[in-house]
């Protein structure tokens, strides 16, 4: 056990049983995985990316590099967490990663002796050939043998939200910094929402000695998170990270609520991803403390000086019963007397600088700490940390430490301020880049723009908090900053020990070493984002946070121009890894889309319906009986029993448009190809829509039921599409006119009865209107009540070809209309239809439909040219003349069927010439629609064949390479049933 | 992406359709060069670098049409007004 006789901010009266690879430990409420494990003396937690060496925990934050491990199990696993910031909880299980048979004997941990071979561009240069090899051999053994953790195969149980929030001032960050600029802007009435990634507010507060005010830092933590939680317009959102900053002051965080539990809460979800609306941003996002680069700087035990120190102050756990700390600057200085200070038996303090700054050296003479100045650790020993190798001006010595901490000085963490294409400076005197353009509304305060003393931190956090709020309108009360002791902040840029041995390591997850940095360079992947892809330095799901800053001195130390000019490689959302579920939300499963049943879907349900999803809609597909053996046995019985008696089905999904004012006329004249101001009323018309381009939009059907008042029905799929469309031409295009709008596609169901014994139905639910021939024509319609009382139109109209109507009433009334046809037809043999025989009925009567109105047919090539007026201008009808359009040879609408009459056709087939060759020369056109006709007694067919109207009877190949089928077909008319369309009529 | 809805203030961009280029209109099609004014009208679009006039339709809110001043290079929406007041200039 490492864990401190006393200390940290854990509840020690508690305790928490979890398991780790099967083995039971405990730990307490506030500590991390890592921080339970270290303190249950487990240093070994995963092994490395391409060489499977045993690796530790390194950081004690998000940055972590190596310390990944599989969370939870069965259907909740979730690889790659970082065990840095995953809370405690009981029985929570992990698993180690990348490692057979066991973390501690990893068979492929034989790759580390392979790595004279694995270095830089190895897969590039090894696995050139034979090419076919790549995919099958290659690829599937390299991802085998490195990779990560393994998602979960089984559905996420979990749920997942997303929700918008609005503030004036949005903090980022809960360290000294964050602190302040909270407390400025909400003293000053702003609504702050103050956003910290960790489980506990404080940041770097949490591990610093130094007093605020003249107390602890951490009780001006307490103090702070007391007053900000008792203002009514702060919000305090921990364990929520910002992880991307957008156009227009939008930042994207997602807020981990169930995430240090077992299981959510009932009806809580796992995480929630905030989009936050803010007026002005604060970032305080700290910095990381960067490595050194010396040889075997990865083994167990090795980790930053900063994470060193957290464990000890704020955990009360020693990494290691003994430590050391080897640094180039102040912060890793005091990280080192922190650890001391908490408990840790620290045998020395390493700095390569010649001397310590004189408060230091008298805060280490204090505690006792023995410092070696100008010293370098050149190596390492044991498989977990067991000494260090020190060389300095007395000579080379050994130390028995199992823990060292490294500090190469601190990385501003500057990520968000570089989303919307910011590039960071070098500050030579910092030995740091900082942020230089910002996003708009975005200011930056404390260690992530350089001010990393305690005091800068305390005062620029509050002057930024002062302005943020006064440009969101709100003034400042002058209250003085909080008040802190001066910190050290001096550095002496070092980079890299120089000396012969084991691997040193740049990036510890990718395995990327100083050599692979010098081989870039060697082999000419001089730029950064040459050395990242190359080397893959920086990749992965810490994506360099650690190792970026080593690795890019490097190579300006090898190309001698410097680390300004070098420059950083471009950071992108998201900052840490964000599970794909949370970005989902509840968009998934059935829920990925709205489902919108029909009026009558209840009763369709109730009589045994097959329903199909048509767009948002879901509709009955066909009505299965007992007894039928297929659906195309259903399919069959209800077209006869529509071409032979009646037959009903809910077309309530298309798009319905009311159009009302004295222009209607007028503007429906100029989006037809056709006219509509000389339709009369109580007739209703068949219209086809173009774009501008010349080619078919959208047709329908469209009823005039007064001097200004138009209906207008618009293909199902289209019906948003077009009603945009309409309120761009009345916006837009012709401002001038008097016309209303109003999509009543919801409040208005629609049934159509069908065939030869409709009008005898009809006649039983309307409320005694004339519903004869002459009184209601072909195309006719008639505004009436049925059922009683019930408001209703009735449209003359056939999709089918057969006598048919189509019965409109307010949607509530739709079931129980359906009810009422069904009653009424009983004694004539009513049979509802579905979508299947609704596709038959039209292809046998050739209409087209959305497979016909693909967005590349004119209505030249479907047959409809003739429809088009020549006395008005419409949209379409300039480009739709291009001679292109017009060309003889362009493949028209024509009806198809099988010369071996058993053979089935199939919709997407290609039209040769028999006997020619299948190339795209001969191609000749296309299948659109196919169905079998129960009406002909064999398979038929729509499409588009060149010159087609003028080939009827000819023969000829409808080639599908795809499916295997090529038969010969016969051209003929489209319309396959009553082609004088006599039945309609009568 | 926020867009400043001239009835229903800043909205989120997904409320909203975007069409394209605002500076174009429909051309006369009785003029004698009409083909050619619309095959330019209906493919021919520039792609300014800056400041750009674009019609967004505000789908899910007030259902107008409106023209929207954008900075193609950092996105910055400078300002919104309704399509049918808009002095729309080619």
């Amino acid at each position: 056990m490492t864990r401190l006789a006393h200390g940290g901010l854990i509840n020690r009266a508690r305790t928490l049983s979890f398991r780790f690879d099967g083995k039971s430990y405990t730990g307490h409420p506030g500590d991390t995985l890592a921080s339970a494990l270290l303190a249950n003396g487990v240093r070994l937690m995963g092994r490395s990316f391409k060489y499977h060496r045993p690796r530790g925990v390194f950081t004690a934050g998000s940055e972590e590099p190596n310390a990944l491990v599989e969370l939870r199990a069965g259907a909740r696993r979730e690889p790659n967490t970082r065990a840095t910031t995953i809370e405690l909880f009981e029985g929570l299980e992990a698993q180690s990663q990348n490692r057979w048979p066991s973390l501690d004997h990893d068979l492929l941990s034989v790759n580390r002796y392979l790595s004279p071979f694995l270095g830089a561009g190895f897969y590039y240069k090894t696995f050139m050939w034979p090419a076919a090899f790549w995919e099958k051999l290659y690829e599937p053994a390299i991802r085998r043998a490195a990779g990560l953790g393994a998602a979960a195969a089984l559905p996420d149980p979990d749920t997942y939200e997303k929700a918008f929030a609005f503030c004036d001032v949005l903090v980022i960050g809960s360290g000294p910094a964050g602190l302040a600029a909270a407390l400025a802007a909400g003293r000053a009435g702003a609504r702050v929402i103050l956003a910290e990634e960790d489980f506990r507010l404080g940041g770097r507060l949490l591990t610093e000695q130094a007093a605020i005010d003249g107390a602890p830092a951490r009780d001006f933590v307490s103090r702070a998170e007391a007053e900000l939680a008792s203002l009514a317009h702060v919000r305090i959102m921990p364990r929520t990270t910002v992880f991307g900053v957008y156009d227009g002051g939008e930042y994207a965080a997602v807020e981990r609520v169930s995430d240090h539990l077992a299981v959510p809460a009932p009806f809580q979800p796992r995480q929630r991803l905030w989009r936050i609306i803010a007026k002005r941003a604060v970032l305080a996002a700290g910095a990381f403390d960067r490595p050194i680069v010396f040889p075997g700087n990865d083994r167990p035990g090795v980790m930053t000086a900063q994470a060193l120190a957290t464990y000890a102050c704020r955990y009360g756990v020693g990494a290691g019963a003994t430590a050391a700390v080897f640094t180039n600057n102040d912060a890793g200085v005091a990280a080192a007397l922190a650890t001391a200070g908490a408990g840790v038996k620290l045998e020395a303090l390493i700095d390569v600088r010649p001397a310590l700054p004189a408060p230091l050296a008298a805060k280490a003479k204090a505690l006792g700490v023995r410092v070696i100045t100008s010293g370098e650790v050149i190596a390492t020993s044991g498989k977990l940390l067991t000494g260090l190798t020190v060389r300095s001006p007395a000579g080379t010595e050994t130390l028995a430490v199992e823990a060292l901490g490294i500090s190469g000085g601190a990385t501003p963490n500057l990520n968000l301020t570089c989303h919307l294409g910011g590039k960071p400076v070098y500050r030579e005197d910092l030995a740091a880049f900082v942020p230089a353009t910002l996003p708009p509304g975005l200011a930056v305060a404390g260690a992530v723009a350089g001010q990393f003393s305690l005091a800068d931190c305390l005062a620029y956090g509050t002057a930024e908090g002062v302005r943020a709020a006064a440009d969101a309108g709100f003034t400042a009360p002058t209250l003085p900053a909080p008040q802190a002791e001066e910190t050290a902040t001096g550095i002496q840029p070092f980079w890299q020990v120089k000396a012969k041995g084991d691997l040193a390591f740049v990036d510890l997850q990718n395995d990327v070493s100083a050599k692979d940095v010098g081989i870039a360079h060697k082999e000419g992947f001089r730029a950064v984002e040459l050395l990242k892809r190359y080397t893959t330095l920086g990749m992965a799901t810490d994506q360099g946070k650690t190792s970026n800053m080593a690795g890019l001195a490097l190579m300006a130390e090898l190309t001698g121009q410097g680390i300004a000019a070098t420059g950083t490689t471009l950071f992108r959302p998201p900052y840490t890894p964000v599970a794909l579920g949370v970005l989902a939300g509840h968009h998934r499963d059935k829920d990925f889309r709205p489902t919108r049943p029909t009026p009558t879907h209840d009763w369709a349900q109730r009589q045994g319906a097959v329903f199909v999803e048509t767009g948002f809609w879901l509709r009955a597909a066909y009505f299965p009986k007992p007894g039928e053996k297929d659906w195309l046995e259903s399919v069959n019985r209800e077209v006869n029993a529509t071409r032979s008696a009646c037959g009903v089905i809910d077309v309530s999904t298309f798009g319905k448009i009311d159009l009302q004012g004295p222009d209607v006329g007028i503007f429906l004249d100029r989006v037809y190809i056709n006219m509509f101001s000389t339709l009369a009323v109580g007739k209703a018309r068949y219209g086809v829509m173009l774009r501008e381009d010349g080619l078919v939009m959208d047709d329908g059907t469209t009823a005039r039921l007064g001097e200004q008042h138009y209906v207008m029905t618009t293909t199902t799929a289209n019906a948003g599409k077009m009603f945009q469309h309409l309120e761009f031409c009345l916006q837009v295009l012709w401002p001038d006119l008097d016309v209303q709008i109003a999509s009543v596609s919801e409040q208005w169901a629609q049934i159509a009865v069908s065939g030869p014994r409709s009008r005898a139905v009809l006649a039983q639910v309307v409320d005694g209107a004339d519903v004869s021939n002459a009184a209601l024509p072909f195309m006719g319609v008639l505004q009436t009540t049925v059922m009683g009382g019930v408001e209703a139109r009735v449209f003359r109209l056939s999709f089918s070809g057969e006598l048919g109507y189509e019965i409109a009433v307010p949607a509530r009334h739709g079931a129980a209309l359906m009810e009422a046809l069904m009653a009424a037809g009983a004694p004539f043999g009513i049979t509802p239809y579905g979508t299947e025989a609704l596709g038959v009925l039209r292809i046998e009567k050739g209409h087209v439909s959305g497979s016909e109105l693909n967005g590349q047919t004119s209505a030249r090539d479907l047959g409809l040219g003739r429809m088009a007026s020549t006395k008005k201008d419409y949209i379409g009808r300039v480009l739709s003349q291009r001679p292109a359009f017009l060309d003889p040879d362009r493949p028209m609408f024509v009806g198809f069927k099988p010369v071996d009459r058993s053979a089935r056709l199939k919709a997407g087939a290609h039209l040769l010439p028999p006997g020619a060759e299948a190339t795209t020369a001969h191609d000749e056109g296309y299948m659109t629609s196919v169905a079998y006709s129960p009406t002909l007694g064999h398979s038929i067919g729509l499409g588009f064949l060149k010159r087609g109207a003028a080939r009827i009877g000819e023969q000829v190949r409808a080639f599908d390479p795809v499916r295997g089928g090529d038969i010969l077909v016969e051209v003929c008319s489209p319309a396959f049933v009553d082609p004088e369309g006599e039945k309609q009529r009568v | 992406m926020r867009i400043p809805c001239p009835y229903c203030g800043a909205r989120d961009a997904h409320e909203f359709a975007y069409l394209g280029d605002a500076t174009v209109s429909r051309p006369d099609p009785a003029a004698p060069d009409a083909e050619d004014a619309f095959f330019t009208y209906a493919y021919l679009r520039d792609n300014p670098d800056g400041e750009h006039r674009e019609y967004w339709y505000h789908a899910n809110g007030c259902r107008q049409w409106l023209v929207v001043t954008r900075n193609t290079r950092t996105h910055e929406i400078l300002g919104a007004s309704l399509a049918r007041a808009s002095e729309v200039t080619a």
